[in-house]
């Protein structure tokens, strides 16, 4: 491998038999397996569609206008993603590292639009055991959110791969942990209450779970933070090339969500009541 | 990698070593992961053999009350279960293990620790699954699981929950290792191991990941659902809310037809290399075969509704899937005539590899030929559920898969141990699983014709199948004993050990020509390949004219070295300029460059115990939801522990 090889801002060519490097070659046959795995998900939607014997039905939850948002933001950090790779491969740490943590930001946006989505579906009397539209919807869409989560962790730690001090360290640690606390107060709340809105969880599962959720808040915005103000250690080719096997899993689960967004929401959000259904009528609004 | 300044907390040291219980829990080496597969899976055999000779001994005689029906039940889902995914899947994995790298000249796999996690989640997950014996509910629910029947509804105990719960942790390790070997095999091939001078083995090896990457995840999500089911009470399968139960047999089988294809595709390999060594000729049509593994692996994804033939999906789909399971039998047919033409005029040695492998090709083709029969709608209707599908799958599976696999522990034990199985005893292993085998599983063509009902404990005795029963009985304690010889052919040939040398068989794969047992690093250099078989032909220059255009693709039919990058490079299809110099660097004997080629810059992983501690999370979370929560909270640490740690491994290059 020669020097220029390393200095130039395309990766270098592998010593492998067929020039590809062997870990972005995992992350596409992975990525192949995965298609399989979402694939007989949303082939499972689709069988059921129409097939509920009561409600809610699916012209009664769905809401295409608030969920157009949360698609356009999880579109868009395909396009910070594509940017924090570029600042990467040109050298330019700072804004490789602006837009990896704002591709993690949008994504966790999308994931708050997810949750807000669960609370609201599950308010109006929608949750996973209430019919076969509540059991695929939400098993499909929280797999999916579940494939947003790990991206968004695996990002954060990229931002610490990208130039790692001692304080960002801590900063990474805290974002991680806080990261987590959010999530396990979130899935408390859905455990214990099923009806997950946070007065919900204050009374169910008490004041621990009502810490954790703020440690968890603050842990984010505070590990952020510490990331955000920039560093300026060294690189090397690893990091774009680890970056463009995030980025290659990042957009996956956006093009994944592209059809999911489709199949449940832009097809079939008119559907309502099938032959042979039980009426169902929403709970007043709060 | 500039995570050189980030230290973590390191609880346990780094194992280091090559010998001691630590060096094999650390291990990264493929060819002592093969060895842990091997081992542990033959472990499980033993198990499910004795879960099927209790079943036989319910069945000699008619109306025993020996099992009780809910025993006999759990004991063939047990069976199924175990034979798939802990003995043969793992077996196999064995078999990628020891030989791909050996095979295609590399030191080892692509992620040599993602192969180390690979075996531990899939003994995390073997154990999973057999706790479920010691807490008294085995899973009872059939190896197919078809729900709504393994619902929670009609099925309380926890038996099927332990089920979805261990094929999920199962699946985790499969994808892993298919992903793993495909990256080897696309990647890691030597310098002109062009992918048509890959040994059939290896072509397998790559058809059979690609399977196993892209059918797995359909058995995890039918198993997610039906997890989901079971555990939070949703309606996937849920009859009350309408679920469908035909959408659990579509989801099953399409993963479970490309899964018989994962089961027998390895042993279709491993005959594919056994015949031409004692045949003493190069394998007669490689391409077809090859083309005939890719071309079943492709069409194995358009058969899986043969299986539901009498659901009542349709005449239009009946027709359609009789149509395609027929038309799969033709690559298999092609195999078939290409094993029988390899041997035909070769001057074979009837050595015990090459007896298993000719009973396979014998008793793989009976078990086609009640496939083809099944593959017609009409007749299949009359043996559902009987017994003759039972002697059907059993001639595929154990007299196809496992005589194939027989036959490879015969042939590369002395590669890996060093010592060889002594070869008569070998050869009275052949005959009694050959004769017992036959035994067991030939009657049942007959008493299935007859009606006699598959999964049922028991029979009346009027029925005119009690001496055949007899039979299969008497013939499964034969298999048995044979699977004794093979256990004290293993011990004697161990207390008085016979040095193998590198090439007891006269081989003609890269493997046979490294020492035995090989040492870590495999290939004090990176070999060079100018043919296909080009060990044989190294050793046998003279027959390189003979067999011109059995050497694969362009190859140099004199057996000149290769002297020239260009002339290098047009023969090889992937071959990217990097390895052409090194290449053109050992040609010229310069063992000195320093670089990966050669002697001086051998680099291996390191060990790790962070495959094991990850692996060991993941089994415990997902036992948790069978016990207690706060289980899943440690083995969800362990799950942080083991990735945190293993992202910061020192990395290699």
């Amino acid at each position: 491998m020669t020097e220029a090889a390393h200095t130039a801002h395309h990766e270098p060519v592998e010593d492998t038999s067929t020039g590809l490097n062997n870990r972005k070659l995992l992350m596409w046959a992975f990525l192949a397996s995965d298609v399989m795995f979402f694939g007989a998900f949303i082939a499972t939607y689709l069988v059921y569609r129409n097939k509920n014997l009561e409600g809610p039905y699916p012209n009664q939850v769905l809401d295409i206008p608030v969920t157009s948002v949360s698609t356009f933001v999880l579109l868009m950090s395909s396009l910070a993603m594509v940017l924090a790779l570029d600042g990467i491969r040109r050298n330019k740490k700072a804004t490789g590292r602006f837009w990896i943590l704002s591709t993690a930001a949008l994504g966790s946006v999308f994931l708050g639009f997810q949750v807000f989505e669960f609370n609201e579906f599950v308010h109006l009397g929608l949750t996973p055991q209430t019919n076969l539209f509540g059991t695929t919807f939400y098993i499909l869409t929280g797999l999916h959110g579940t494939h947003v989560t790990i991206g968004v962790i695996w990002l954060l730690f990229m931002a610490l791969v990208v130039s790692p001090t001692p304080k960002e360290r801590w900063g990474l640690v805290l974002a991680v942990a806080g990261f987590y606390a959010t999530m396990l107060s979130v899935l408390a709340g859905i455990f214990t209450g099923g009806d997950s809105s946070l007065a919900v969880i204050s009374t169910l599962v008490g004041y621990p779970a009502m810490l954790l959720l703020i440690f968890g808040i603050v842990g984010i915005f505070g590990g952020v933070t510490i990331l955000a103000q920039t560093g300026h250690g060294d690189q090397t080719s690893h990091q774009a090339l680890d970056l463009e096997i995030a980025g290659l899993y990042w957009h996956f689960v956006d093009i994944v969500w592209i059809v999911i967004f489709t199949v449940i929401y832009l097809i079939s959000a008119a559907d309502g009541m099938p032959p042979g259904g039980v009426p169902f009528d929403l709970p007043a609004k709060h | 990698m500039t995570t050189g300044t980030i230290t973590i907390p390191r609880i346990v040291p780094r194992p280091k070593g090559y010998s001691g219980i630590w060096s094999w829990v650390g291990t990264v080496d493929h060819k002592r992961i093969g060895t842990l597969y091997f081992f542990t899976s033959i472990f499980w055999f033993l198990t499910g053999g004795l879960e099927a000779l209790l079943m036989r001994l319910q069945l000699a005689q008619p109306e025993s009350e020996l099992i009780s029906p809910e025993v006999y039940n759990q004991l063939f889902t047990m069976h199924g279960t175990v034979m798939v995914f802990l003995v043969v899947m793992p077996l196999s994995a064995a078999f990628f293990n020891w030989l791909i790298p050996l095979q295609i000249g590399a030191r080892d796999v692509a992620f040599p620790r993602l192969n180390a996690f690979s075996y531990w989640v899939f003994l995390f997950g073997s154990i999973l699954l057999n706790v479920s014996w010691l807490v008294g509910d085995a899973p009872n629910g059939g190896w197919f699981g078809y729900a709504p029947n393994s619902g929670s509804l009609y099925n309380p105990s926890d038996g099927m929950t332990f089920w979805v719960l261990a094929l999920g942790v199962l699946g985790v390790a499969s994808i892993a290792a298919g992903l793993n070997f495909i990256v080897t095999i696309i990647n890691l091939r030597a310098p002109g191991m062009s992918m048509f001078r890959l040994p059939v083995f290896t072509w397998m090896t790559m058809v059979t990941s690609v399977l196993i990457v892209l059918a797995l995840p359909v058995l995890a999500v039918a198993g997610i659902q039906l997890q989901t089911d079971r555990l939070f009470g949703t309606n996937f399968y849920n009859p009350v809310a309408g679920g469908d139960p035909v959408l659990w047999q579509h989801m099953f089988w399409l993963f479970g037809h490309p899964e018989v294809y994962i089961l027998i595709l390895p042993a279709m390999g491993i005959v594919s290399e056994i015949l031409p060594v004692f045949s003493r000729k190069p394998l007669f049509g490689y391409e077809f075969v090859v083309f005939a593994g890719i071309v079943i692996g492709f069409m194995g994804w358009f058969v899986w509704s043969h299986h539901m033939f009498t659901v009542g999906l349709g005449p239009a789909a009946n027709s359609a899937f009789a149509v395609s399971t027929m038309a799969i039998a033709i690559p298999t047919g092609v195999k078939v005539f290409n094993w029988l033409g390899t041997a035909w005029g070769g001057s074979i040695r009837f050595t015990t590899p090459m007896l298993f492998a000719l009973g396979f090709i014998a008793m793989f083709t009976i078990g086609g030929l009640s496939g083809v029969m099944h593959a017609s709608a009409p007749s299949d209707a009359q043996q559902q559920d009987t017994y003759f599908v039972v002697a059907h799958f059993h001639y595929v599976l154990f007299g196809g898969a496992m005589l194939g696999i027989f036959g490879g522990i015969y042939m590369w034990w002395p590669k890996i141990f060093g010592w060889k199985l002594k070869e008569g005893l070998g050869k009275v292993v052949f005959w009694l699983m050959f004769i017992g085998f036959n035994l067991t599983f030939f009657p049942m063509h007959w008493i299935g014709m007859d009606g006699m009902p598959r999964r049922i404990s028991t029979y009346p005795s009027d029925m005119g199948w009690n001496g055949s029963n007899m039979a299969a009985t008497v013939g499964a304690f034969i298999i048995a004993l044979s699977i004794l010889m093979w256990v004290i052919n293993v011990y004697l040939s161990w207390r008085r050990q016979e040095a193998a040398g590198d090439d007891p068989w006269d081989g003609r794969t890269l493997e046979w020509s490294i020492p035995s047992p090989p040492p870590h690093y495999n290939f004090a250099e990176i070999p060079v390949v100018e043919n296909r078989d080009d060990f044989w032909f190294k050793k046998h220059p003279e027959l390189v004219a003979e067999y011109e255009g059995h050497h694969g693709p362009r190859g140099s039919p004199e057996g000149a070295q290769v002297d020239d990058d260009e002339e290098y490079e047009d023969d090889l299809e992937f071959a990217d300029e990097e390895d052409a110099h090194g290449v053109h660097a050992e040609h010229d004997g310069d063992d000195s460059h320093g670089d990966e080629h050669g002697h001086g810059g051998i680099h291996l992983p390191d060990m790790s115990y962070y495959p094991m501690i990850l692996a060991a999370g993941i089994a415990l979370a997902m036992g948790g939801l069978l016990s207690e929560y706060w289980v899943i909270g440690i083995g969800g640490g362990l799950i942080t522990w083991g990735l945190l740690g293993w992202s910061f491994e020192p990395v290699n290059d």
